[in-house]
Parts: C-alpha cells; structure tokens; sequence
C-alpha cells in the first residue's frame, strides 16, 4: 500500500513537471520528449489503478505512434520559437478567458460527478479489465465508439483527397508485372546468318 | 515487511538472472549470425578467438568498452548520450514478460503482448534520438526514414498479432502457449504436436510477422536506417565506443525478442514437437531456445539471399500489400472462428 | 497488365525466395574457399615481388657492386646509394644503400636493372612494421635480409631462369 502511495506521487510529480517543461522548453524536440515522458508517466497511473490494458494502449497509440509523428514533425520544421512568442502579450488574454472557461468546467465536472456503483465497477473487479472494456466498449457505448471510426475515417478521406493528384507522364513502377516476367516473355532469341546481319 | 523484502530480492535476482542469460546468448547469437552469413558466402568467418572463434562477440565487447568515446561537438548532448541507453533498455526489458519455459518469467502480466508490442513500437525512439542529436545529415536522414518504416510495419505486426489473440483469447503470453496445446492436431485425434500450433491455420499470417518483424527491427532487407552504400551506418554514423555497443546490443536483443516472440504466438513456446514420450522428456526451456535460434537462423539466412528493398518499395510492402492482406485475415479468422463456434471462452 | 495463374502462384507462395533459401543452403555446406590466412597461405610465383634483399656470394662477398643501375632506373626514386673508393682487387662496394620503401611501388625495375642479381625483390610479404621509420631501409637490413631469405631466393632465381 505504501509502495503504490509512493508510486502514485512519483508519477504524478514527473507527470506534472514534464507536463510544465513541455511548455517551458526553448527546443521543441525537447518540448516532445517531456511530452513523451509525461505519457509515460500517465501510463504508469493507469497501471497503479489496475488499467493496464489503457496503459499499454496509451503508450502504443499515443508514444509508438503520436508523438513519433510529432517528432518527426518537429525536426523537420526550422520554427523560429522566439519569434512565435512575440506577440504572446496580445494573446494572453483570449488564450487566459479559454483557459479559465476550461478551468471552470473541469472543477464544475469533478465536483458534481461520482463514480457509478453500478455495474462497471464490479466488472472490472471481477472480469480482466481489457474484457471488462471490451463488454462496455461493445455493447453500451458502440454507436460512440462507431462514430469516433467514422470521424477518422472521414480525417483520413480528407488527407488523401487533400494530397492526391495524378500526375501524367511520370514514370512508375508495377512491381507484379515485373515480376511476372520471366524468359519467356522478355526474351527472343533469334538466329543470325553470319555475313547477314539482323 | 521482511516478505516484502525477500520477494524484492527475488524479483531482483531473477532479473539479474535473466539479463545475464539473455546477454551470454545474445552473443553467441551475433556470432551464430556471422556464421551463418560466412558459411553462405563460402567464408570461414570468425574463427580465432576461442574454440572455432565462439568468444569473438566477447572480444568485440571489450574492444569497444576501451575505446574513446567521442561526442561531436555540435551534438545535442544530453539527447546523444540517452539515445543509446534508451534503444539498449527498451530492448533489455522487453524480456521481463517473455515466458521461457513454464511458469517462467519475470512478470506474467495480463496484457504481455501488448507490452511487447509497446516496446517494439518504442526502439524507434533511440534510433530518432540518436540520429537528431547527432546534428549531422546522414543519421538525420536515417532517424526520418526509420520513423517512417517503424511506423508503418508496426500497423501489419498489430493486425497480425489480433488475429493470433482472436484464436487464443487471451493477452496473457503463457495463454497464448497454451492455446497452442489444441487444434488441428488434437481435432484429428493426434496427441498435441506441431500441427496445433498457430504457424499452420494462420500461415500467411506468420509469413507476414516474420517479414515485418524483419523490417521492424531494421533487419536486412529493410536495412535502410543504416544502408551502408547509401547512408554509412546511418544514425550511428556519429556513435563510438560504449554508446555504439549499447545501440548494437539492443538491436540484437530487439531481434531475439522478435524470434522469441514469433515462437511464442506461432510455434507453441516451449511445447514439445510432439507430446510424446522422448519429446516430453526435454525441458521446456530447451525447446524454447531451439525454436528461437531456428527463427534466428531465418532471420540470418533472409540477410544473406535478399537484396536491400528500395524505399518506395518497403512503403508499398508495408501499406499495400501486408495491411491489406493482414486486415481480410483478421475478418476472415473472425468470421471462422464465429461461425465454427471455435471462438475461445 | 497480364498476369499467369503460374505467375500469381509462383508469387503467392513466395517461389523465389524458397529457390534462394535452397540455394543458399547449398552454399552453406559447401567447401570454403578462403584460406585460414596466418595458418594457410597461398602459392607464390617465383617472380612474386616482395621485400627487397641484397645477396651474397656464398664465400660472404656482397655481390653488389655500386654501379648504381638500380638508382638510375627506379621510377620512384625509391633507392639510394653513395659508392666507396676502389678497392685493393680493383672492384667497388657501396658505403650506403638505402630504399624508402614507402617510396617503392614494387616494379621489379631494379632486379631486372642489377647485372649480378645482388637486389632482388623476395617472397616476403609480411614486413608490416608500427614506425613508419622502420620502412627506411637501410644496407644492414636489406643485406639481413639476403641472409635470411637466400635459400628461397635462389630457388625462385633457379625456376625462372629457363625464361630469361
């Protein structure tokens, strides 16, 4: 009991730290590692909580792929950080009304919501909890969960048509027809007469 | 308090065991790995240190731990110094959730294949860190392509690795060992064999983890992070010494996790070829290792026969042929397994 | 686009990659052909050109006789040599003979130049040194050389002899 204690405060203490350093940091692929860092972190409160199938996933979805993309982003881009934050003043203000709306909703939630003492609960208990997700997931909550595939669906659709366009007059490659032929079909041989010629 | 104790010393010992195990084999490994490349290439290969050069891998390990370690001076160097240590512990821990034998790992948690899969899907990080830290074009340009290729074969290892839990049922890696006791086998009344393994009922499935698996762990044919003719060593172009080794080591490791992954969900762990009488006799662990090393000289052997696939073609592999092909096999194992109603409870 | 039903077939169950796995593991039993080089070592001509060496006469005379052909004809200017006076039986030796051998890019020019076969080129290959002062050869060395290797020389001068 101790030891979860003791891991719960460690987690949170380097949840938050990096969270704050991901802002704070002047390079921006440092600002992803904490984010990184802070996923992990998070992924080891849901293990304390016996999650451990979100655990995993977070860091599947969201460190194994996310954030490589991110990264990969990040390091490419040569965004001149200093000069973003000029106007951080003229903003300040929007930016603080948004955040303070946020604020407010989250205290507002956490005040009035209690944990169900249905049957969610007593199924984690019991069952295994990635069962136990899948039971919810697939049955109580499976129009949500249908509608978040066709949102990504729909992202999806959005990048292709965004970036597709068919070039003429390139060259590609079919790779079964190429490796489809064989002697036969790319071959002749054919038998000259000396003195002739072909 | 004092069992607290006691189980801390255990777990720790344990791993301590373990590591010490996996290091020694992975170094015979790299060399069965030079072996196996120079008897193709009608080489000898190392043949000096030690008995038929066995303890070539140990000599390399002292070489590079008393080398200088140079840091460029334009490196990033908190980030260059990590990388390394990243890719090597990654690798090291995947180990802790490997079933050997029965009963035996570390930790036999739930979600095993998931953790696995989390790992894998983290080296590419030591491989992005180095190659940016390094500030410099070539391990650049390998962190870039890597990220990409990492990514990708990632999606088709993920479906493949649902199929094989569609037919198990579990996430448990000991589970999945156990599935593999019944099948087509024991349903054509044999006793429980090598036909009951998954290899057989998802063969292209095992076809396409073991090349992805190639690919994830940078393996040639899909060498391209370090093409040598094109990019050096790509993002170790820059790495010396101790901080090269650690990359090396966990690429090595990363590989036999692989194989010992691909045992473990195709080839039934640690069961016996057949369960009968002199086969049974044989511990499990034993089994385990041969199934391992038969992978291992798969992978070898694929680096020997198969020229370095061009990038568009790695993309083209991963995104249209193995996804969809993983993917109508997930549909089709589902829809068998409902409609045999041979779907695991 | 045309695809074969072999074609497809040959392609779904992978064909080439099995034929190179056989053929590989064709390979992988056969003889090697490399040699176990510090244990093995190949055969060398008789004109092999290796490491210099200055010969004797078997009664210990040098042979060379400072008439600085070797000198005149190295096309790297490799070898250098300072003649002593005449002697009491009216022939000459050399008082230094040196040969950078950092310089020297094997031709065989100056056993071909020698008109008594005092520097000839041996069958030493294996002269690897950690100094690069210990490739300025001098005529100690060189004429050590000679001793060390004359039994091979001759034998290898005895070969090639027929077709010269």
């Amino acid at each position: 009991m101790i030891a979860t204690t003791f891991f719960f405060y460690l987690f949170s203490l380097f949840a938050i730290a990096s969270a704050v350093l991901v802002i704070t940091m002047k390079n921006p692929v440092h600002s992803v590692l904490f984010l990184i860092l802070c996923f992990f972190n998070a992924a080891g409160l849901f293990v304390l909580t016996g999650a451990e199938f979100l655990a995993m996933i977070l860091v599947v979805v969201y460190v194994g792929a996310v954030a490589v993309l991110f990264l990969f982003v990040v390091m490419m881009l040569d965004v001149d950080f200093t000069e973003l934050r000029s106007g951080m003043l003229n903003y300040l203000p929007v930016g603080g009304v948004i955040g303070m709306i946020l604020l407010a909703e989250l205290v507002l939630l956490f005040s009035t919501w209690a944990a169900p003492a249905g049957d969610v609960a007593a199924s984690v208990e019991a069952a295994q909890n990635t069962r136990a997700l899948g039971l919810v997931l697939y049955t109580k909550y499976v129009f949500f969960f249908q509608t978040a595939g066709l949102i990504l669906l729909v992202a999806m659709i959005g990048a292709i048509v965004l970036t597709l366009r068919h070039r003429t007059g390139i060259k590609r490659q079919d790779v079964n027809t190429q490796v489809a032929r064989g002697p036969a079909t790319a071959m002749e041989i054919k038998k000259v007469e000396s003195g002739q010629g072909i | 308090m004092a069992e607290i104790f006691f189980t801390l010393a255990l777990i720790v010992l344990e791993s301590l065991g373990l590591l010490v195990a996996l290091l020694i084999s992975v170094s015979f490994l790299i060399y069965f790995d030079r072996k196996v490349w120079a008897a193709v290439m009608m080489r000898r290969g190392p043949n000096v240190v030690g008995p038929w050069g066995v303890l070539q891998s140990f000599a390399d390990l002292l070489k590079f731990v008393f080398k200088e370690v140079i840091i460029p001076d334009g490196a990033n160097k908190v980030v260059f110094v990590i990388a390394p240590i990243v890719t090597s512990l990654l690798a090291l821990s995947a180990w802790s959730v490997m079933p050997i034998s029965e009963g035996w790992s570390i930790s036999n948690i739930n979600v095993g294949v998931l953790f696995l899969f989390a790992i894998s899907s983290l080296m590419v990080y030591g491989i992005i860190m180095g190659g940016w830290a390094s500030n410099s074009k070539y391990p650049f340009l390998s962190a870039l392509r890597s990220a990409a290729q990492m990514v990708s074969y990632e999606v088709s290892i993920g479906f493949v690795i649902i199929t094989v839990l569609l037919c198990a049922g579990s996430l448990n890696l000991t589970d999945i060992v156990h599935a593999q006791n019944h099948g087509l086998g024991t349903k054509l009344g044999l006793p429980p064999s090598f036909l009951d393994w998954y290899w057989l009922p998802l063969f292209p499935m095992f076809i396409i983890f073991f090349i992805s698996a190639l690919a994830e762990t940078n393996r040639p044919p899909f060498d391209l992070v370090e093409a040598e003719s094109e990019l050096v060593a790509g993002f170790m172009v820059e790495y010396s010494s101790t901080p090269y080794l650690l990359f090396m080591l966990g690429e090595y490791v990363a590989i036999t996790t692989m194989c010992a992954l691909t045992t473990t969900l195709f080839l039934g762990g640690w069961s016996p070829i057949i369960a009968i009488a002199p086969f049974t006799w044989v511990p499990g662990v034993i089994w385990f290792l041969i199934k391992v090393v038969l992978v291992f000289f798969m992978f070898a052997m694929v680096k020997t026969i198969v020229p370095r696939y061009r990038y568009d073609q790695l993309m083209r592999l991963g995104w249209k042929v193995f996804l969809p092909i993983s993917l109508a096999w997930v549909v089709i194992t589902a829809g068998v397994l409902v409609s045999m109603g041979w779907l695991p409870s | 686009m045309s695809l074969s039903l072999t074609g497809v077939g040959r392609q779904l169950f992978l064909k080439e990659f099995v034929s190179a796995f056989l053929l590989a593991m064709k390979y992988f039993f056969a003889p090697k052909v490399t040699l176990n080089y510090p244990h093995e070592k190949g055969m060398l001509s008789p004109r092999f050109r290796g490491e210099h060496a200055l010969r004797r006469y078997p009664n210990g005379e040098e042979r060379c006789i400072a008439c600085k052909l070797c000198e005149a004809i190295c096309p790297a200017q490799a070898i250098t040599i300072e003649a002593g006076p005449r002697r009491n039986d009216g022939t000459r030796r050399t008082t230094r003979y040196d040969i950078d051998m950092t310089k020297c890019i094997y031709c065989g020019f100056c056993q071909e130049a020698c008109p008594v076969d005092a520097i000839v080129e041996g069958p030493n290959f294996e002269y690897a040194v950690e100094t690069r002062e210990e490739l300025m050869f001098d005529k100690a060395k060189l004429l050590d050389n000679g001793d060390r290797w004359e039994r091979e020389i001759a034998r290898n001068l005895a070969l090639d002899a027929p077709y010269r």
